[in-house]
This record gives C-alpha cells, structure tokens and sequence, in this order.
C-alpha cells in the first residue's frame, strides 16, 4: 500500500521552531545581544552592511543575530528589508577628502601632508590566539593623543599635479541605480563600482588576486587607503541648501597602477577605486583591483581574456544573493524533470541496446 | 503584516512590473528586462513568479500555487502562505477555481480558461544560454532572429543519440518570431502552451527578465520533419486514479525494485479519485502522511 508523502504546513512550522531554538543554543550560556554584535563584531556588522547595501549597524547586527551568524544569510535579510523601504532621495556626493580618518596609508609615498596613520589594524599583529581574551578580562585602553590638524588631502591628487596620473573627468550626471533598473551590458564605470562594491568579498577578492598571479596583470600599487567619517548632506528643496543629514564610516582605497600607454593614452599612471562602508578596508582594495582590470577597453589595452577582464562574467557572478540563491534551489524537487530524464535515459538505452549509441548529456537540472 | 503594502510590493514597483507584462503580451516570446527586487525568500526559489503574481493578483482573485504539479510541496506551501499574509486573497488547490495559478515545472492537467492567468516561474529564461553564456550575444542572436545555433544543436542531439536529447525545458518557436524557455516544464505540457486560452506569464527574477503569452497564441516546438516533436511520459497509468494522459511521477516505495507511478498534477489526480477512478494501487487507507520536520 502506497501512502503518498504531504510537505506539509506543520512540517515548516515545526522546522522553523527547531531553527529558532538551535539559533539560541544552549540556555545555560547567557545570551547575545544586539548591541553586543554591534561593538564587539564589528567588521561582520561592516561587511552585512556593504554587501546589504544599507547602512545602519543595528540592523545588520540584528540580522546576524538571526541568520546565526550566517554572514551571507544576513545580508539576505538585510537586502530584503531594504526592498521595502522608501526612497525619500538621494544625497550629495561625499567628499572623501574631507574625511576624519582613523586610518590612512599610503604604500606609494614614504610620508605625505597629512602623515601615515596607521589606526585599528590587524596589519601587524602576530596572529597568535591570545587565550586571554577567553577569560573575561578588564577593557582594554589605548593611549591617545590629540587629533591631527589640517586636511589630508588624497595621495593621487600629488601625482596629478605632475600630469603622471590619468584625470577622472567630474561629472554631475545622476550614476545608474542597479537597485531600480535592470542590469544592462555594457556597463559604465558607475554601475560595474556599484555592482563589485555590494558583490561578495570573496568572490572579488579571489579576482584581484588573480590579477596579481598574471590573468590582466596591472601592477596596482596602494596610492592610499583611507578609512573614517564623513558627513552625509542632502538638498533639501524646501530650504534651498543642503543640510548635513549624518555621518558614515567608509574605507576608500584609490590605486596606482602601471601603464605604459596606448594607442590612445600616453605613459601615466592610472587608477582602480574601491569604496565600502564601515572598515572593510580587504574589500575596498579587491575592489580597487578588479576595476581597475575591468577598464581596459577604455585604456585601450589588450582583452587577455582574463576573467577579471570580462564585465560581463564578473557583473553577473558577483552578487552572493542572486549566487546562493540559484546554487540551493536545486534542494527544491525537481521530481518533474528528473523524471522526464530518467524516461528519456531509458529509452535512449532501450534504443543503444540495439544499435551503437552513448549516453545523453544534459545540463545540471533548473 | 500590515505594515506591508497588498501582495507586499510597493504601488510604483507593481507599475514598473505592469508595465513589463503588458510589453510582454504585445511581443509574445521576447524577454523584457525589469528591475527585479530583493523578494524575502531566496533568488531561484520563484521570485520572478511571486513578483509577477504580486503584480496580478486583486483582492477579488483566488490564488493556486504548485510546485512539480502539487500544491502541498514545501516550496508552493511558502509562496502561498506568503500571500495569504501579505494580500489576504483567497487561495484554493481546485485548478477550475482558481483566477491566478503560479506554477513551477508543470501545466496544470485540466484545461485553462479565458478567466485565467498561469504564473511561470522561471529558472533561466534565455533558450539560448547554455549554447552561448553571453547574454550580450544572445540578445543580438534574438534581435536578428538567429537561430541556427539552436538547431545544430538539436541536429547534434540527433546524430549523436538518434534523438533530440532534451527532455524538459525543450525550446519552442512563438508566432513564427522569438525562440522561447518554456520554463523546465516536462516536454509532455508543451503542446499546452499552444493556443491556450488563459494568459501565461513568466517571470525571470535573478535574471530580471519577464516573458509573456497572451491568449491563444501560437507555440510550436522545434523539431525537424523527419524527426518530429514528441510529447513523452511514463509509459504507464496512475496507480492512484488510473489515469492514463497525465504526466507521471515515479516513486521508489522499497529497496527491491518497487515502484508505482503517480499523477505529478494532484488536483487532478484528486478529482478522478473524488469521481470513482481507481489505479491498481489505491486502497481505502489514507491518502497523505504529513512530511517530518
């Protein structure tokens, strides 16, 4: 007797109770909170908040919370919430070089207006477990010293003066919204940073890096990374000027790359750019690589056929929410293809039995 | 939920997804790109379908969705909890009754009516993809209604197996005009894609594309003269309700080889049930058990 099996409702509820009680862990170990994710995970808040594409620490440590630490999970919450909030508008550009940095480094200058700055890095840490950190210990405390006057102005700005660095042209043009209009190829320089700026840290890092091994080689040196506060202004049409509206952190990191020149530029320096929120600063450098590659035809450089050179493989496989999505559907049934493969496998050996025949090769089921 | 607009989406995104359908019933097969959102649940699991349902679907409607033929799999008991929360419509498992079906993988066994609209959710919407990855290209091959490349492939099928080796998702010719993803429907629903009077709708979401039918419209599935378009499934009845002409899921019921084949449509197989049909394996016990956590 076949008794057919029903998905059920209660199945799901039952599951998503058990998902909640194991994302609680053991009773007896005090619990998270919100607050504590936020100071003390702070670089996972950052990254949830970049590739969510929203800014606000509290919610990306909430979604952590949630998603167990899922940091992919979280983002997805992040990006889902995101869809449903209003646009009231858009604000001024930032202006970067009127950040309040924490850090600023330059691997190009030995020293610069506004000095190297090292700031809350991990760079020179010798990565040894520190087992004291697993006993509750007092707060620890860095001396500190009054902060720097005077502006800190970007390291590329010195080259330009030279000429040695190819100049951006300014615009005022409103970029593209990857978030409200489809994708569409070929991309502008606003969109494709727009994309590998919200894409997976890995999946961008293991891009740069493969620029680094050879595939599109461009030489990129660290002209400066930057990270700290900047200020958020808006118009506001009622006024008739712009107001300051909050601060955000960001990690800005510009390269300068080595060029020879081409059919249509002259010897100079050119440049990748990476900018992230938060302190993300592995991030902002991948990102300043891969643009970097990305700008060839502009360069007028050769298409090696590095994947870090193909905007369209990089653009449509950076995004981890569309990327896991698509990869864990195929835990959903695919009773209906499967079994129209299985008749047609059957019915391709029937006929090779007979004759000379192979068996049929079909692409991974949708 | 009410802190979430009717079927979720805001007013200004239904627009912009409105105006994509309608642009996809005037050019019947093309793929027009729209500005798919994050959905709550993840890309690959039918956003495209559910953004499309949301922008279809009016308080008065009433809402089927079946994953593989059946309402009660996991995925379709999701998308239709989650508009029962966010649009409060009603929601049914009787194809007939139903004004909006979202569909995965299958078209429903009853026949459609002019009053409704079937919902695709759709994986991959471009036919052309996995003999060309660049959707740069593939565009251009559409816009010049390049086709050849499509059936080398099919000519290649043949001369290798001795028979077109696609069994699902199998490419079809809309009006004489665009080459079009059925979606990975089993190849047994394509001749129901043609001259239907329902409206089909399909929705891309991951690849932001939506696609469309309007009533009645033609769809043939490629195939050469000499080796002409064959609607397949299981060589064998329903062993619930007997049916012989609907499509068949196998299921393994132990480790001796024993198997029974069943309606993958389980509404249908329902009715013919509720009607007096009787496979060789339908006994009086009950029908379901409820899957485990």
């Amino acid at each position: 007797m076949y008794v057919a099996v029903k998905g059920g409702e209660r199945a799901i509820d039952n599951a998503h109770a058990w998902l909640a009680e194991e994302r609680r862990g053991d009773l007896s170990v005090a619990e998270l909170s919100v607050a504590q994710i936020r100071e003390q995970l702070s670089l996972a808040v950052n990254r949830v908040m970049v590739e969510g594409s929203l800014y606000d620490p509290d919610l990306a440590a909430l979604a952590i919370k949630q998603a167990r630490g899922d940091l992919i999970e979280a983002i997805f919450l992040i990006r889902a919430y995101r869809t449903t909030l209003p646009r009231f508008g858009a604000s001024r550009p930032v202006d970067t070089a009127q950040m309040a940095c924490d850090r600023r480094i330059s691997a190009t200058f030995k020293d610069a207006p506004g000095g190297q700055v090292l700031g809350p890095t991990f760079d020179y840490t010798h990565r040894l477990l520190d087992f004291k950190l697993a006993a509750e210990g007092a707060a620890p405390e860095a001396p500190s010293a009054a902060p720097q006057d005077g502006p800190v102005p970007h390291i590329t700005g010195f080259l330009n003066r030279e000429g040695l660095i190819q100049t951006e042209a300014a615009s005022d043009d409103t970029p593209p919204d990857l978030t409200r209009e489809p994708m569409e190829l070929p991309a502008e320089r606003p969109l494709r940073l727009q994309a590998l700026s919200r894409g997976d840290e890995g999946f961008v890092l293991s891009l740069a890096y493969s620029t680094q091994r050879g595939y599109a080689r461009n030489h990129a040196f660290v002209g400066e990374l930057r990270i700290g506060a900047v200020a958020v202004e808006m118009d506001i049409p009622e006024l008739g000027f712009a107001i300051e509206i909050g601060e955000i952190t960001l990690t800005e990191c510009e390269t300068v790359n080595q060029f020879k020149g081409s059919k249509t530029e002259p010897p100079q320096f050119t440049r990748g750019y990476g900018l992230v929120f938060g302190q993300t600063e592995r991030k902002a450098i991948s990102m300043a690589l891969v643009d970097r590659a990305l700008r060839w035809k502009e360069l007028g450089e050769d298409n090696q056929g590095a994947p870090a050179q193909d905007e369209e493989f990089v653009l449509m496989h950076c995004d981890n929410i569309q990327a896991t999505g698509f990869l864990e559907h195929i835990k959903l049934p695919h009773y209906v293809d499967f079994q129209s493969e299985l008749e047609l496998v059957r019915k391709l050996r029937r006929e090779a039995q007979d004759g000379a025949g192979a068996a049929p090769v079909q692409e991974a089921a949708e | 939920m009410t802190e979430y607009n009717f079927a979720y989406l805001d007013e200004q995104t239904k627009r912009m997804i409105r105006r994509a359908i309608l642009k996809g019933l005037a050019v019947p097969g093309y793929q027009v790109p729209f500005a798919s959102r994050e959905m709550p649940m993840p890309y690959g699991w039918g956003t495209g379908g559910v953004q499309v349902s949301a922008a279809t679907l009016v308080p008065e409607d009433r809402f089927k969705v079946i994953d593989q033929g059946a309402d009660d799999t996991t995925n379709a008991v999701s998308i239709r909890k989650f508009f029962e929360r966010t649009a409060g419509v009603e929601t049914t498992e009787h194809t007939a009754e139903a004004s909006v079906i979202q569909t995965r993988h299958r078209i429903p066994e009853t026949p459609l009516s002019e009053d409704q609209i079937l919902v695709y959710q759709v994986p991959i919407p471009e036919p052309l993809r996995f003999l060309e990855p660049r959707e740069t290209e593939t565009r251009k091959m559409h816009s010049l209604e390049e086709y050849g490349l499509m059936h080398v492939k099919l000519y290649e099928d043949i001369s290798q197996h001795g028979a077109i080796a696609t069994s699902y998702a199998y490419p079809v010719k809309v009006e004489g005009r665009y080459v079009m993803d059925p979606s990975p429907i089993p190849k047994f629903d394509n001749p129901k894609l043609s001259d239907c009077p329902a409206i089909q709708l399909f929705g891309a979401g991951r690849e932001q594309r939506i696609y469309a039918l309007p009533p009645y419209t033609r769809v043939v599935s490629l195939d050469f003269e000499d080796y002409p378009f064959e609607a397949s499934k299981a060589d064998h009845a329903c062993d619930l309700c007997g049916a012989g002409d609907s499509y068949l899921d196998e299921v393994i019921t132990d480790d001796q080889g024993g198997r029974i084949f069943v309606c993958s449509d389980t509404d249908y197989c329902r009715g013919r049930r509720e009607a007096g049909h009787v496979g060789t394996q339908a006994q009086d016990a009950p029908m379901m058990t409820e899957a485990r956590a």
